[in-house]
């Protein structure tokens, strides 16, 4: 597995690889923030509030997807005893954490001046407040046990259960009445938000995916600064 | 090893399953808890009017909605079966004729609802006010 050497060309590459990411990183925003605040157009009902949907999609979007990559990770890291794998998913539960809370956060903002209310326990908002529960449970067992063989086991364990509740949260808004608008961004039927709209959510969700991928590389820097210190030449 | 790694996947199989299995038992007996409100067929449909707080959703009806002295009277449709709707206190700014709505109150009979809330629902339909105009004068 990780021999030492190679654990330090993989250090080398990705401490370095950190530095274009961030620069990358810093232009997207910058012009998706331009363009999600100042460029694109209000919308015709909710006016100016259509902006934190540049900020809430994303987000959300993040927070699935990274929570889906974990749960693949986990179940190879469980049934093969991958040592590599647990690594990378351990590295990417920071950033998906933090965007599930984003996401919890902005729709209330959105749900107030919108719906009238800043929370409702609806399916969609109800399970993504799950996720995020997950989340913390997956982070959390890290901290906790202090044996490194029974946290990854726990940990795995904790991402495998906790992927049922990422078709639920896709499909809430489907299989039942909720108070959460249903997609608009379809793979199968036309999409329901204007292009004018749709460039700028595009544009945020790459900022969002370099963000997590930036968060990534730092965790994961860490971990095998971690490993290298403990004089370990594997995991 | 390899009759191990089959043990595991046989363990993780089992363990996912049964996890399935128990959520979709919970979600399908909650069901009525689940949904955040009722159309109004389904209250056509509700076997005893409940005296507890629920709420009715669907569309506001085409010049429906009528103002007086704080009080504000509309009717919910689903395009099958309407609800009469009556709610004094102050409405979210989205809420409009032909526009999604929920209200959460209490069932006089099946076809009135005294509201104490009233929550506007948004669609999926996202565009710019010339796009709407533009779609409109279609």
């Amino acid at each position: 597995m990780f021999k030492f050497l190679k654990l330090g060309k993989i250090f080398e590459i990705s401490s370095k690889l950190t530095k274009y990411i961030f620069v990358l990183f810093v232009l997207v925003l910058t012009i998706g923030l331009t363009e999600a605040l100042i460029l694109s157009p209000e919308d015709y009902k909710q006016s100016h509030s259509v902006r934190i949907m540049y900020v809430h999609v994303p987000a959300a979007w993040m927070a699935l997807g990274t929570f889906s990559a974990i749960a693949f990770l986990s179940i190879s890291t469980f049934i093969f005893k991958n040592k590599n794998f647990f690594l990378i998913s351990k590295s990417l539960a920071p950033s998906g954490f933090i965007f599930s809370i984003i996401a919890l956060v902005t729709g209330s903002i959105w749900g107030k001046p919108t719906w009238g209310t800043w929370w409702a326990w609806d399916a969609r908002i109800t399970s993504m407040l799950i996720l995020a529960l997950f989340y913390l449970m997956f982070l959390l067992s890290w901290k906790v046990i202090e044996n490194n063989d029974k946290a990854i086991k726990i940990s795995s364990l904790i991402a495998i259960l906790g992927a049922i509740n990422i078709p639920i949260i896709k499909f809430s808004v489907n299989w039942w009445n909720t108070l959460h608008q249903g997609p608009s961004v379809k793979i199968l039927n036309d999409t329901t938000i204007h292009s004018s709209m749709l460039i700028p959510l595009f544009i945020m969700t790459a900022a969002f995916a370099l963000f997590s991928l930036l968060i990534f590389l730092m965790k994961f820097n860490t971990e095998m600064i971690r490993i290298k210190n403990k004089g370990l030449d594997r995991l | 090893m390899v009759k191990k790694v089959k043990l595991r996947i046989l363990f993780l199989l089992t363990i996912v399953l049964s996890a399935i299995l128990i959520v979709f038992l919970i979600l399908k007996s909650l069901e009525k808890d689940v949904v955040f409100f009722l159309s109004p067929t389904d209250v056509k449909d509700l076997k005893i009017i409940e005296t507890k707080k629920i709420r009715v959703g669907g569309m506001v009806k085409d010049k429906s909605i009528s103002i007086n002295s704080e009080k504000v009277n509309f009717i919910i449709t689903d395009f099958k079966n309407e609800i009469n709707v009556s709610y004094s206190g102050s409405v979210p700014n989205l809420f409009s004729e032909n526009k999604g709505v929920v209200a959460e109150g209490f069932l006089e009979d099946r076809n009135y609802f005294k509201a104490v809330k009233i929550l506007a629902k948004h669609d999926e339909n996202y565009m710019p006010p010339e796009v709407k105009k533009a779609l409109g004068e279609k």
